[in-house]
């Protein structure tokens, strides 16, 4: 076990290394995610609905899709010179090929969400301060489930030939039971309700953590060619 | 799709089952003649989600047992399954506008019958996206079970959104307590859209095997 994660670690660095030297796709993640941000406010009559219950709205769809964003980075990277061949021919188990690409794509999506929390906050006039502890919470639950999904789904997107319209077409129904409670929980925080109301969503945000990260890992070794 | 007994007998099925629909099955007091629809509706969705827990089953078995039968099954079944999910969206909210006085909610039953519409819209999607036939199977098998664990959870979580946040919505979920010539009726819908379901499978199927046998996979491997 502990063989097979150090493994997942070494392969999750490889591919933040890429990320680091090119930055490409996480600038454009951060700065669609911005953007997002901006076009919601515009498209928002303050006078009818409050900052407090526009703004979990706007950042769980902009977390949704700039996270789609570098999800298909993740194995398009090795489509390139056939990468994915050496990744496979390596003395590595099939999981934790599986697992340490989840980690970089966590790390990738809680980037992103780092740069954009703050901006919501600044944009929306929203006090975060107060209930940043539990909101980091809510938003790590469900970018654990968010990726573990998407990493799996990446990886059979890039292999077809509708790959970068596959990826959102299978992964939104599946982050539609993580945004639900997310967005719910976050409502619940702006609100400014005790924390304990959110119980019930994190529960469920962590039930789907577990159930889809050890169902993605045991169907990724299915997703490769024999 | 040739006719075969089973087709022909499923037609007949339909056929009976409209004629007492119609003809011999009271009218709903409240709801009159937009009650009708009931007789399609349910039956649809009964249907669809058999023809899902199929392809989710043949799914698991395909992993375990490589079969391409099974995944010419879980094929089938899905697009026959997508195919009644559609009817139920379309009939539900022509019944709903009347009845409810309002096309959609975002009730758990109705947000769970739109999400497998697009899960499985997704699985068809998806295969039509893949050439190699052992990859295609693989990765539609992977879709149809993962498609399967997440029925559960959009249920909850759609559950969950309701009764945390209360809302006045028009309509009550639940089975309406029938009288017994409705139930008759209904209960004759079940059985024949059942059947129609198994002759749609079998139809769809031996097209798939066809199919294949018309292009068959250019290396075999042992």
């Amino acid at each position: 076990m502990g063989d097979a994660l150090r493994d997942s670690w070494v392969i999750a660095m490889k591919d933040l290394a890429i990320e680091f030297r090119t930055r490409s796709a996480f600038l454009s993640a951060v700065v669609f995610a911005l953007l997002g941000v901006v076009i919601f406010f515009f498209a928002w009559d303050p006078t009818a609905v409050t900052a407090a219950d526009l703004a979990p709205g706007v950042l769980w769809v902009v977390f949704t899709f700039s996270g789609l964003l570098g999800l298909h980075r993740s194995f398009g990277a090795e489509q390139a010179d056939r990468a994915i061949d050496g990744l496979l021919a390596s003395p590595v188990a099939r999981e934790s090929i599986y697992l340490g690409k989840a980690m970089a794509n966590l790390i990738f999506v809680i980037g992103v969400q780092a740069a954009s929390i703050p901006a919501i906050a600044l944009f929306y006039g929203l006090p975060i301060g107060s209930v940043l502890a539990p909101l980091c919470a809510i938003t790590l639950l469900a970018a654990i489930g968010l990726v573990a999904v998407g990493t799996l789904f990446s990886a059979m997107a890039v292999n077809t030939r509708l790959a970068e319209l596959l990826l959102p077409m299978l992964s939104l129904p599946f982050f539609v039971p993580i945004v639900i409670p997310a967005a719910q929980a976050t409502a619940k925080l702006l609100s400014g309700r005790p924390v304990g109301e959110t119980l019930p969503w994190l529960k469920l945000l962590l039930a789907f953590d577990i159930v889809f990260t050890v169902g993605c890992m045991l169907a990724y070794p299915f997703t490769l060619e024999e | 799709m040739k006719a075969t007994p089973l087709s022909v007998a499923a037609v007949a099925a339909i056929a009976i089952t409209y004629i007492r629909a119609f003809f011999f099955t009271p009218l709903e007091a409240i709801q009159g003649p937009a009650q009708k629809i009931l007789y399609l509706h349910a039956p649809s969705a009964w249907v669809a989600f058999l023809a899902f827990g199929l392809v989710g089953l043949a799914s698991v078995l395909y992993l375990w047992l490589k079969d391409e039968r099974l995944d010419r099954i879980a094929e089938s079944s899905a697009e026959v399954g997508v195919m009644f999910t559609t009817i139920v969206l379309v009939t539900g909210p022509l019944w709903g506008k009347p009845i409810w006085g309002t096309w959609w909610t975002w009730d758990a039953r109705l947000t769970l019958t739109l999400f497998l519409w697009f899960i499985y819209l997704g699985y068809i999607v998806l295969r039509g996206a893949v050439d190699d036939r052992a990859m295609r199977a693989r990765y539609s098998a992977v879709l149809g079970i993962l498609g399967t664990l997440l029925i559960p959870f959009i249920h909850l979580s759609v559950y969950l959104f309701r009764t945390l946040h209360p809302q006045p919505i028009l309509m009550k979920p639940g089975a309406p307590s029938l009288p017994g010539e409705m139930l008759a009726t209904l209960l004759l819908s079940f059985g024949s859209f059942t059947l129609l379901y198994v002759a749609l499978l079998r139809g769809r199927y031996r097209y798939a095997v066809e199919r294949d046998n018309a292009h068959p996979p250019e290396t075999y491997d042992a």
